[in-house]
């Protein structure tokens, strides 16, 4: 359901873009969605599906980039990368708050004709 | 589609080809490949648009921020999963400050308006939101019941999110406390199963202390778990029920309130 409502507003998006550059279809929409974002790929492209139909969006192509989770180490300066939201650095073993990548919830372009 | 031939595919700003060329074979997808050069697309654009979907909510939080702020509110944002005791912990919270601090509540539930009728039977100012399928609040939700509520005669507002350790970690709804409760009956392990929830709360209480030890509850381990992954969280233990741990969670929102108010 959380999926259904961030399509929704992924397709809003798309669509009053591709309706401002005088567009009739949407062909593509291409989403950066992070590792850790509590979103799940197969429920977006579920989601789609119900949300864009009837829309110009309707048979489009839904390309999912997953953006890998980052995070940033103080004591070494240095990022690491992180499997889940509470990894230690692997250089110094210090535990680190703070997420660099691995949260995104974007829309990154769309295709239209 | 024309990437599938190789053609007109690329980055860049908003980019606009000629008109699409003529020539006899159809169009639709999976045309074969053929001989002339597709430069450029079909009449594919690209728009880049590399925004946040979660823009429109983070906005209505904004505005629901400063409205709370105007106000001298302190807002809080009550998550848990269904049944660790929300209510009862919202509704001690209320009476415990009656006379000290004037508090409303924002109820999200899928369905019925239950949470909410035991809220008004002590008193309490209380505006239900119904969600329907939805599983979490958004700002927008909360702005419309809010407007039902008279804040100037508020210091104290307290939304209480559907009860759901997953969707509503996304939805800042302009509060300025989260506050996420783990009950002794429920897995001491919730804060590994739902790092963001608990990652992003400022505040984690543990409550139905009185059930700990007919639930088997292992403290340390909750704790362990609680600081590994709420580590910047401010913890409390606490049973709501019969008041044992309240008095340190309401001398903490008492101070929250005063500097909200002096802000």
């Amino acid at each position: 359901m959380h999926e259904v409502s961030i399509m929704s507003e992924a397709l809003r998006i798309a669509v009053d873009a591709a309706k401002s550059a005088g567009a009739s279809r949407i062909v593509k929409l291409r989403l950066r969605i992070g590792k850790l974002s509590g979103v799940v790929p197969e429920a977006l492209q579920f989601a789609f599906d119900v949300v864009a139909h009837g829309t110009m969006a309707e048979g489009a192509t839904l390309e999912i980039e997953t953006v890998p989770a980052a995070g940033w180490c103080a004591t070494c300066q240095a990022e690491f990368d992180c499997v889940d939201l509470f990894n230690e650095c692997p250089r110094c073993h210090n535990f680190s708050g703070e997420l660099r990548r691995g949260r995104e919830l974007e829309i990154a372009d769309t295709e239209i004709s | 589609m024309c990437q599938e031939c190789g053609c007109g595919s690329g980055g860049g700003d908003v980019k606009i080809g000629p008109p699409p060329h003529q020539h006899d074979h159809h169009h639709g997808p999976g045309h074969p490949e053929h001989g002339h050069a597709h430069t450029p697309a079909h009449g594919i654009l690209t728009l880049n648009l590399n925004r946040s979907l979660m823009e429109k909510n983070a906005l209505a939080a904004e505005r629901n921020r400063r409205l709370f702020r105007a106000k001298k509110l302190l807002v809080l944002n009550v998550v848990s999963s269904p049944g660790s005791g929300k209510t009862t912990f919202i509704r001690e919270t209320a009476a415990s400050l009656t006379g000290k601090l004037r508090v409303g509540v924002i109820v999200g539930d899928l369905a019925t308006d239950n949470d909410a009728a035991r809220l008004r039977t002590a008193g309490i100012p209380v505006v239900q939101i119904t969600t329907g399928t939805v599983c979490h609040l958004d700002a927008d939700m909360v702005a419309k019941a809010a407007s039902q509520l008279n804040l100037d005669q508020l210091d104290v507002l307290v939304i209480e999110n559907v009860g759901n350790l997953v969707c509503p970690a996304d939805y800042d709804l302009g509060e300025d406390l989260r506050v996420v409760l783990l009950s002794t009956t429920e897995g001491e392990d919730k804060p590994l199963k739902y790092p963001p929830m608990f990652h992003s709360a400022h505040v984690a209480v543990i409550t139905k202390c009185d059930m700990a030890a007919a639930a088997g509850f292992n403290r340390d381990w909750a704790l362990a778990n609680l600081n590994r992954v709420s580590h910047h969280a401010k913890i409390f233990e606490l049973s709501a029920k019969i008041g044992d741990g309240m008095k340190g969670w309401l001398d903490f929102l008492g101070e929250r309130a005063a500097t909200t108010q002096h802000k």
